[in-house]
């Protein structure tokens, strides 16, 4: 974000700003999640592909919700999908940055400069706006889903994996709170409304499976007590969405009528939806490189 | 966590004076935003300072805001660390910013989050205006102007105000 070659040789005693530029070049490095002591804590390889999945997943879900704005129900659903989007910016902040310091690189480098194979969210969070009750029935299975695993990681062996966690599920916790709303209204709403959300429930589930598959990088790092095996997590998210879905009369999909998306988030293969997503992401950054404020 | 040695607290003090770029009235030791400072032997100044969201870009404005403080009062190495943990709570709000809020016209936060999960059900405490000190209130939307407020309307004044959520 900063030039390294500015100008900072004039004398600095007559210049308001002059030692600030100075500070300004060493704290670009620490942006927030930076460790939580601020000495840079460095991620190993395996808890830095770990990040990056899940900064990913916040990214991309932080992206989407932004595309609402202005075009929600209402003036003050733009806003809360709005705030929501920036907490889960926050917390893509984070995560990238911690999963960067493996590699030296910052999280706008991940950010901007990764091609779509080099991504690592799940499927769900790629999945189109669709109306606005496809975006609420992901909004529910994202919350649910972040509101577990976070709670889980707050015990983390891994300091700033555990630091993340426990600042972000104090934000998830009220978007659980904001996607419950909404089911509930939606369902017991106006016929159509009710459809509606019975189609995106529908819609939305196939990218469920996704999220609680356990790989070769969760074992190892579950072992570690650094992260959680994603498995473990399903039933007490399946108990929450049935408990939501019993006020609201859904029906969770199971058994036949439940397709499971092949997914391949985690290895980079993704659905077609994530390269547009990408390409309006990140054609500021790579039209004008270098470019600050 | 105001220091106790004599040449932390000058510069503690210093630090003090930044408020927050969206509610002018609050300063960051009043937030709680100001977690540490530390004048080292050398004159290194160390400060640490804590999100209050996770996505809140006041943050990047207070940072800058220090060092310019600081520096501004002769301390020419400052250093400000971003810290995560412990997280963020209204509860660290001092009670002289709680009151400086409702002057501001912004309800300060009702009750403790720290004794908000305790209970097997969550009790939202009714939420006061702050012109009229009425408690015949009601949530217009939970999510407001910035991260931390949510919009709220006065039933017997009908005026709109902010309320300063729990968190």
């Amino acid at each position: 974000m900063h030039d390294a070659g500015h100008d900072t040789g004039h004398d600095a005693g007559h210049d308001l700003h002059g030692s600030v530029t100075v500070d300004e070049l060493a704290l670009a490095e620490e942006l927030a999640g930076s460790g939580i002591t601020g000495a840079g804590r460095v991620a190993s390889t395996d808890a830095a592909e770990y990040a990056m999945r899940l900064g990913d997943d916040a990214l991309v879900l932080a992206q989407q919700l932004g595309m609402w704005i202005t075009r929600a129900p209402e003036l003050e659903e733009d806003v809360a999908l709005g705030n929501i989007g920036l907490d889960l910016i926050g917390h893509a902040r984070s995560l990238l940055h911690y999963a960067g310091t493996a590699t030296g690189r910052s999280e706008d480098d991940l950010a901007y400069w990764r091609g779509e194979p080099e991504f690592r969210n799940a499927w769900l969070f790629e999945q189109p706006n669709g109306d606005f009750a496809h975006t609420i029935a992901r909004q529910l299975v994202a919350s649910l889903y972040l509101y577990e695993l976070y709670r889980a990681l707050e015990s983390s062996t891994d300091a700033t994996i555990a630091a993340i966690a426990a600042k972000s599920v104090k934000e998830v916790d009220y978007h659980r709170d904001h996607a419950v709303q909404w089911v509930l209204r939606l369902a017991g709403g106006t016929d159509e409304s009710r459809r509606r959300m019975i189609v995106a429930v529908t819609d939305t589930w196939p990218y469920v499976d996704e999220l609680f598959v356990d790989d070769e990088l969760t074992a190892r790092l579950a072992d570690d007590g650094v992260a959680v095996l994603p498995s473990t997590l399903r039933p007490a998210f399946e108990a929450a969405v049935d408990a939501v879905f019993a006020e609201a009369g859904l029906e969770r999909p199971t058994g036949r009528t439940a397709f499971i998306a092949s997914g391949g988030g985690r290895e980079g293969r993704h659905t077609e939806h994530l390269g547009p997503l990408l390409a309006e992401m990140q054609v500021l950054a790579r039209q004008h490189p270098g470019a600050s404020w | 966590m105001r220091p106790t040695r004599p040449v932390d607290a000058a510069a503690w003090r210093v630090a003090a004076t930044v408020t927050d770029p969206e509610i002018p009235v609050l300063t960051i030791e009043d937030l709680g935003v100001l977690r540490s400072v530390e004048v080292a032997d050398d004159g290194v100044v160390r400060v640490q300072l804590t999100p209050t969201y996770s996505g809140c870009p006041a943050l990047d404005a207070m940072r800058d805001d220090v060092l310019l403080a600081l520096t501004h009062a002769g301390y020419d190495d400052v250093h400000v660390d971003l810290v995560l943990a412990p997280a963020w709570t209204t509860d660290w709000m001092s009670e002289s910013g709680k009151a400086k809020l409702r002057r501001y016209g912004i309800q300060a936060p009702t009750g403790r989050a720290a004794a908000r999960d305790a209970g097997p059900v969550r009790v939202q405490l009714a939420v006061k205006c702050p012109r009229c000190d009425s408690l015949h209130t009601r949530e217009l939307a939970r999510f407001g102007s910035t991260s931390c407020k949510a919009l709220y309307e006065c039933l017997d004044c009908l005026e709109p105000f902010d309320y300063f959520k729990v968190l």
